[in-house]
This record gives structure tokens, C-alpha cells and sequence, in this order.
């Protein structure tokens, strides 16, 4: 009973059920009705008329202050922990706590002097 | 509880059952209607509703909504509809699936409703044409779900040629709806 060709059904199954799909797609694509009028084939964008290229260049004025804000971000969310451990960590914590501005203010003196921040040059 | 619709009427025997194409497309559109919202205002509230599980449209096969006309084929319009925002209707009409029905939800939608103004359309049937319209200021969603039934309704019930008639093609000219 338990010989390969007992599978045989089940193959067949499987192939009916594939074919019966493919099948069904396919006619619905060549016999369903279409209507390809230059007002459907133009690019979706919410039914409002679109206007230039997606793809342009974009300054990287908008990237650069948008890194700039995620670091600062950061910063500052390290002292949320360390305003709730103030005490216990003593001197100790604030010269690391010194450390870690002193680092972040370094850099961003650096993208100062570099312009980064200037928005209208 | 899993209900299956009814076969078509047809001629049935042993191991076999044959009907018109008409009627079996038709059951198979009637009951997967795919539903592109439109919708703007308070009518879309309760159209959220219809959607949400009290209500729970999709056990009419409208499980799917499309946020993009091109596999939709039911325009639900819910709310008002300003003269500038026409154009816009009209070109998500344009863009959708064929064959294609347009459900308008609430006064404003069929007839502009209280905003009889310069600025608001006097329903959406001046730029796109309307198979069912559903009254209601807004409508409950039993009544929106009534108005999918009759769509339902005219695609079980619709002739695979009448979007080829001479009569429709001059409708959709009189919307100046581009033919091919």
C-alpha cells in the first residue's frame, strides 16, 4: 500500500488545483474587459494632476539636519537616565556625563565652522 | 457561519451543471466587489463604521479596501465633494478597474446636501456617473450596507455587453469620459 505510485492522486491534485488557478488568471486577463485610455495609464497620484519628475535632486541641507537632529536627539535622551541617577552617581558621573557633552560639543563646533547649519547659502 | 452563495439557475444533471456566462461572471462580480472609499466627511465616519466589525462589510465579499483605483471596482463616494475637487473624482474614476460602479453615500454626495453653495458640487453625478445613491444625512450603516447590496444587485443582474451598448457609450460622451 505504501508504494510510491499511491502518491499518483495527490499529484494530480496538486497539479489540477495549480493549473485550475493559472488557468483562471489568465483567462481573466485576455478575456476581461479593459479600457487603456491615456487618462488611466497615467501615473496615480491620488487623482490630482502630477507635476515634474519624482526623481530629482534634493539639498543636503535637509539630510545634514536631519542627522544633526537624530545626534542631539540622542544626546538628550542620555540625560533623561542620568537626571534620574544624579546623586548616586556622584562626581564621578558627572565628569563622564562632561565627557560625553564635551565630545558632542566638539562636533558641533566642527559643523559650525564647517557651515553646515547655514540654511540660505 | 461559512455561507456559500446560491449556484445561478442552470441546467443541472449527474456529474455535470451548465449556465450562461452572463450569470456566473455576474456572481462572481456581485460578490467580490472591491471597494476604492472616497470619502471626505462625516458620511466617511459612518462609512468606517460599515467597515468595523459591528457592522462588517466585508461579509458581503468587500473585504478589500483599495486605496488605489487600479484594482478597485466600486467607487464609494462618502461626503461632500467641492467643485475643485471634481476633477480629482473624476480622474480616480477614470483610473479604476473595468467594469467599474459608483456608490454615492449621503445628501452631499447625491445632491450636495445642505451646501448649497458656490463652492460645493450639486452631487457627484454632474462629473462621474452614479449607479446607486444612498439618502442620509449621514446615512447609518445599515443603509450604506443596503446600498452595496444593490450594487451587488445590478452587477449580478448586468449584461456582459452593456458597457458596449450604443446607449452607455453615449453616457459615458455626455460625462466626457475618454473611450477607447
Amino acid at each position: 500500500m505504501n508504494n510510491p505510485e499511491s502518491y499518483i492522486p495527490i499529484l494530480i491534485q496538486i497539479g489540477f488545483s495549480i493549473g485550475f488557478v493559472v488557468l483562471a488568471l489568465t483567462l481573466s486577463q485576455i478575456l476581461g474587459p479593459k479600457k487603456k485610455t491615456k487618462n488611466k495609464l497615467e501615473n496615480f497620484e491620488c487623482g490630482i494632476v502630477s507635476d515634474g519628475d519624482a526623481r530629482f535632486p534634493v539639498s543636503v541641507k535637509y539630510f545634514l539636519s536631519a542627522i544633526l537632529f537624530v545626534l542631539f536627539d540622542v544626546e538628550v535622551i542620555f540625560f533623561y537616565p542620568y537626571a534620574v541617577n544624579f546623586k548616586e552617581m556622584g562626581w564621578e558621573g558627572f565628569a563622564a556625563v562632561l565627557t560625553f557633552v564635551g565630545f558632542f560639543l566638539a562636533g558641533f563646533l566642527y559643523v559650525w565652522k564647517k557651515g553646515a547649519l547655514e540654511w540660505e547659502k | 457561519m461559512v455561507k456559500i452563495v446560491n449556484s445561478p439557475e442552470g441546467l443541472e444533471g449527474q456529474g455535470f451543471f451548465a449556465t450562461s456566462f452572463d450569470k456566473v461572471i455576474g456572481l462572481a462580480r456581485a460578490n467580490s466587489l472591491w471597494p476604492l472609499p472616497f470619502a471626505t466627511s462625516c458620511c466617511g465616519i459612518e462609512f468606517m463604521a460599515t467597515m468595523g466589525p459591528n457592522y462588517d462589510l466585508a461579509r458581503f465579499g468587500s473585504e478589500r479596501m483599495s486605496f488605489s483605483p487600479r484594482q478597485a471596482d466600486l467607487l464609494i463616494v462618502a461626503g461632500t465633494i467641492s467643485k475643485k475637487l471634481g476633477p480629482v473624482l473624476k480622474k480616480v474614476y477614470d483610473q479604476m478597474a473595468e467594469p467599474k460602479w459608483v456608490l454615492s453615500v449621503g445628501a452631499c454626495a447625491s445632491s450636495g446636501g445642505i451646501f448649497d453653495t458656490y463652492s460645493v458640487l450639486q452631487g457627484i453625478d454632474h462629473v462621474i456617473p452614479v449607479d446607486v445613491y444612498v439618502p442620509g444625512c449621514p446615512p447609518r450603516p445599515e443603509q450604506i450596507i443596503e446600498g452595496v447590496l444593490k450594487i451587488q444587485e445590478l452587477a449580478k443582474n448586468e449584461s456582459l455587453r452593456r458597457r458596449d451598448s450604443a446607449e452607455y457609450k453615449k453616457m459615458l460622451e455626455s460625462y466626457n469620459i475618454e473611450q477607447q
